[in-house]
């Protein structure tokens, strides 16, 4: 790097009058400093962009008892309940308030890998493993497709499924943000095909006084 | 020819390219990244596997603080010719009979997220120094009166007609004020949400369906 070098003047073969005094600045650590600097800018500006979710929720009526609705087949409605200490409770089926003897029991359950999300696998098997098959062609190239073509196909694979449960996600007051995002998320990881954020009525409200803790 | 003996010596790699060429890319960098705008309120947003990114411009921010404390951002637009956040300024001090300097309209423009009355906004944007600013942030107000946050969305979508909408709330937030202002949005014809996150992959395979 950089020398800085006096030279004495009258420097003679053989015999040397004085020393001679070179003084060089070993720049190494810089270079290092401006190597670590230039990283963390490079990093750091790929990170600032933050990531999001997107969702999107039906239009709101005004009719409640809507006559457009289609009718939800009893057994693929899956209800999941949110409430506080990121706990998960769900039931198959619905809670109709006037028939009390056939009341579906709540499940406690959390967000670990073997909470909602092993249950969920279990009863969206089919479309998932159809959907896991097919990435996994494009990921080994055996299929070989735009990347909006693949979402596309896979959209499609969603509407047509008449097999995978339908979900109803209901937090009551007690809830957390986070929870309601990570139930969203594990939609998006089992691939569920329909699922709908609404309400809790005031019977699955009684329902969560009297679940197991 | 006598073998010209040369005195061992370490080798000398001059470095002076390199440094300057570091100093040139540092100089890059540092002059076209810019600092992210002073956020109001600290939040950490949940995670979530999604990795798609949000819109760089036509986009508003609606912030909730963890203790439920609203914020609100817009940015300016694709270009330098469409100021939104000067329009949308504008249009507020006609619904509260406010009014507001060409001066403060050009130093709004220029500010990021922010949260409080609009009685309060006047002298927060006059104000210079941050610590003084930063008092001033105690959140929009939503009451049933006056949901001050319902004018400025409605406001800003009139002001630019394809902004999208995105949440940054933190993740101890309490659902039920995240669920009251999507009600808000829904109720201003956006069903749309972008949710901001961050990513922590997380996937499932076919081998953890159990049998």
């Amino acid at each position: 790097m950089g020398e800085i070098i006096v030279e004495e003047k009258g420097k003679k073969g053989g015999k040397r009058h004085a020393k001679k005094h070179s003084t060089r600045i070993d720049m190494t650590p810089m270079v290092d400093l401006m190597c670590l600097l230039i990283t963390f800018f490079m990093l750091t500006t790929a990170f600032s962009k933050p990531k999001v979710m997107v969702i999107t929720m039906p239009e709101k009526t005004d009719d409640p008892a809507d006559k457009n609705r289609p009718e939800i087949p009893k057994n693929r409605t899956l209800n999941i309940l949110l409430t506080e200490g990121h706990k998960v409770y769900y039931y198959i089926g619905i809670a109709d308030p006037k028939k009390p003897k056939e009341m579906p029991q709540l499940v406690k359950t959390n967000f670990s890998k073997d909470g909602i999300r092993k249950f969920l696998l279990i009863k969206n098997k089919d479309l998932f493993t159809k959907i896991a098959e097919y990435r996994d062609k494009r990921i080994t190239g055996k299929t070989v497709v735009a990347d909006t073509t693949a979402d596309n196909a896979i959209k499609k694979m969603k509407k047509e499924d008449q097999k995978g449960p339908i979900v109803l996600i209901k937090a009551d007051e007690k809830a957390k943000y986070k929870d309601m995002v990570d139930i969203i998320d594990e939609m998006a990881i089992c691939n569920i095909a329909s699922y709908a954020v609404v309400d809790p009525s005031p019977t699955e409200l009684e329902m969560l006084k009297t679940a197991p803790k | 020819m006598p073998k010209i003996k040369q005195p061992a010596r370490s080798p000398h790699i001059d470095m002076t390219p390199m440094v300057d060429l570091f100093s040139l890319l540092l100089t890059f960098f540092m002059l076209t990244t810019s600092f992210r705008p002073q956020e109001a309120a600290p939040i950490e947003t949940p995670s979530s596997v999604s990795e798609k990114q949000a819109p760089d411009n036509d986009i508003m921010t609606i912030y909730i603080a963890k203790d439920g404390k609203v914020f609100f951002n817009i940015d300016n637009g694709r270009d330098t010719s469409t100021h939104f956040r000067e329009k949308l300024l504008q249009k507020m001090a006609e619904q509260y009979k406010l009014t507001f300097t060409p001066k403060e309209l050009d130093k709004f423009s220029k500010m990021a997220g922010f949260g409080m009355p609009i009685k309060n906004l006047k002298a927060w944007i006059n104000a210079t120094e941050p610590k003084v600013r930063d008092k001033f942030q105690e959140g929009i107000p939503m009451d049933s009166i006056d949901n001050q946050l319902a004018w400025w969305v409605r406001m800003a979508r009139l002001t630019n007609l394809s902004a999208e909408v995105a949440i940054k709330g933190d993740a101890e937030t309490d659902y039920t004020k995240v669920k009251k202002i999507m009600d808000l949005l829904q109720d201003n014809k956006v069903n749309k949400f972008n949710l901001v996150t961050n990513l922590q992959k997380d996937e499932a395979s076919v081998k953890d369906i159990p049998k």
